[in-house]
């Protein structure tokens, strides 16, 4: 018997995107995290690249898929900072890979599980943020703030779940 | 061997790739260090790429932002339309008290810049400018970086300062033709240098990881104390000297580099919600033509009140500067009521000596460095009078009345 069915739930699920939504939707996704900040500096603690990384490699389940949308996104949101490109590219990428193999056993449809994939996926983020920081660039001025972690996946997943439903409606069934 | 990258093919896919970013990262890491004081803060592929994510980026952003400055400037139009009046009298009110401020000043500025040429102080002052608008951010709050609409087309270069007129806001890092990113004060890459305003303590100031500002290469000092303001020193040859840094908020010892204390500082300029910026082009150690205009204007009217407040003097009777004065005689009818001008304290009466004098009597007591600390009080040279009995009808001459200053034994 075949490991993989048309009954599988990988075959099930599996969605792609129309090119257009591959390359506008993260690009939209980026440029408001940039434009954001300037008008509400508050809004500077969200992550929609972030946001934007999980939902392509959870609605493709595909891990090679997901580690190269991870990698794009994140180094051009490294182009816009100060940091060096990698920063937020390994993050993104090892988010992606993740987030695709999460797919796979976990129903994403479900908000429940999308609010908790993206909240534990934020504080990975952050951590991989970290320790990148610390251990390959030796930046002795970056500190783990712990709450203000805690808060960034909060208000990632809160922004997270209606994103989610918004973007669900450029699935395309493969 | 097929069969092996067959099957462990994502993993693979993410080893190479983490692999190439961080060899990219090493690679970047060393070029900026290999090339210090150059005005790439990137190498040549890095400072590329960013400036294709710029690109990208930076039309969208400039029509989002126009199109926002357009809505908000029909809202803010109909707003300002409404308290026009209200606005019209305060600035009436405002106009009549800057004009009084003007004066004087005029002439303190005057006096300041005489006392720099004696000083021979040599300032820089800010020759030319380019105002920016603030299009966007780097969008991580670990980054602490502003995208300016003016570019190299403008006349803008890396490492030139950028402020506002309530104080620095930070430094230019990569400059596109069109575009140019702006490090703030209050990334933790970035520092200016800073003197203390009313200590002269010079310190480097320096982000912080949280976005705060801190000044932490000073050790503890009693003579630093919240509040005081904190302005650049011009030794980073970035800022020009004497523009507002901001004041100290508080001081901590910073327990990760002891002995040093950390010294928070508040911006001037609101980092946080900057619309437009200045970018300093150029910077010269003479005044600008028009400031040496204003310099000359001011001096004049400087002139102009000294003349009047010399007509004025002249016309007062009571002032005689020219007749000598005898400070101890301060009852000499020559010495007119309030004093002499120049003369101090010839204005301040002199107390009549007492009738009684005391040991409250100026004068009568001994000098406190001729006491010994435990010794009895010296006797005071006062002695009261004798009281008149009350109504003891019987006293006899041998009895009397003990004095204040001495009490009645008691056996």
């Amino acid at each position: 018997m075949a490991e993989l069915s048309y009954t599988s739930r990988r075959e099930m699920d599996q969605y792609g995107f129309h090119p257009s939504v591959t390359i506008l939707a993260p690009l939209v996704c980026l440029i408001l995290q940039s434009l954001l900040p300037k008008t509400f500096p508050r809004l500077g603690i969200l992550d929609l690249p972030l946001i934007a990384t999980i939902f392509f490699a959870v609605a493709r389940r595909s891990q090679i898929s997901g580690t190269l949308t991870g990698t794009a996104i994140g180094l051009f949101q490294d182009g816009l900072t100060n940091h060096p490109f990698g920063v937020f590219g390994i993050a993104k990428a090892i988010i992606g890979y993740l987030a695709a193999s999460v797919g796979f056993a976990v129903d994403m449809e479900n908000p429940v599980n999308r609010g908790l994939i993206t909240f534990l996926f934020s504080l990975l983020h952050s951590a991989l943020i970290f320790l990148i920081s610390r251990w390959l660039l030796a930046d002795p001025t970056f500190r783990l703030q712990p709450v203000h972690e805690l808060l960034r996946a909060v208000a990632n997943t809160a922004v997270g779940i209606p994103l989610y439903f918004l973007l669900d409606r450029f699935k395309t069934r493969d | 061997m097929d069969s092996f990258f067959t099957r462990y093919k994502n993993p693979l896919v993410l080893i190479a790739v983490i692999v190439a970013q961080v060899v990219a990262l090493a690679m970047q890491v060393q070029r900026p260090a290999q090339g210090l004081g150059t005005d790439m803060p990137d190498g040549r592929e890095s400072t590329l790429s960013r400036r294709w994510i710029s690109a990208t980026v930076t039309p969208i952003e400039r029509i989002l932002h126009g199109s926002s400055l357009k809505v908000r400037g029909v809202w803010s139009n109909y707003m300002d339309l409404r308290h026009v009046r209200q606005q019209d009298a305060q600035l009436k009110l405002d106009l009549a008290r800057i004009r009084e401020e003007e004066a004087s000043f005029s002439e303190d500025a005057v006096q300041g810049r005489r006392l720099q040429k004696l000083l021979d102080f040599k300032q820089q002052y800010v020759s030319s400018t380019v105002a920016a608008q603030v299009i966007g951010t780097s969008g991580s709050d670990r980054s602490r970086l502003i995208l300016i609409d003016k570019g190299s087309a403008d006349g803008l270069k890396p490492e030139q300062a950028v402020i506002t007129p309530d104080g620095i806001v930070g430094k230019l890092r990569d400059v596109y033709p069109h575009t140019a990113q702006v490090l703030l004060i209050s990334d933790p890459s970035s520092g200016a240098g800073v003197i203390l305003a009313s200590t002269r303590i010079r310190g480097i100031l320096r982000g912080a990881a949280a976005g705060e500002v801190q000044i932490n290469n000073l050790t503890a000092d009693s003579r630093i104390k919240p509040g005081e303001q904190v302005l650049t020193s011009g030794g980073d040859l970035v800022f020009p000297r004497g523009i507002p840094v901001g004041r100290i908020e508080s001081i901590a010892p910073d327990p990760q580099h002891q002995p040093y204390t950390a010294i928070s500082i508040k911006p001037a300029a609101n980092l946080t919600e900057l619309e437009e910026v200045l970018v300093i082009t150029g910077t010269q150690s003479n005044l600008t033509p028009s400031a040496q205009q204003d310099a000359a204007a001011a001096q004049q009217r400087a002139d102009e009140m000294k003349r009047a407040a010399d007509l004025v003097a002249e016309k007062l009777p009571s002032i005689h500067p020219d007749e000598p004065i005898d400070p101890n005689n301060p009852s000499a009818p020559d010495t007119p009521a309030g004093g002499t001008p120049g003369a101090p304290s010839t204005g301040i009466p002199h107390p009549k000596p007492a009738l009684h004098p005391d040991r409250y009597s100026p004068n009568d007591s001994p000098p406190a460095e001729s006491l010994t600390p435990g010794a009895a009080a010296p006797a005071s040279s006062y002695t009261p009078p004798p009281r008149a009995p009350r109504s003891t009808p019987k006293q006899t001459p041998t009895e009397s009345t003990p004095t204040t200053s001495e009490p009645p034994q008691e056996d």
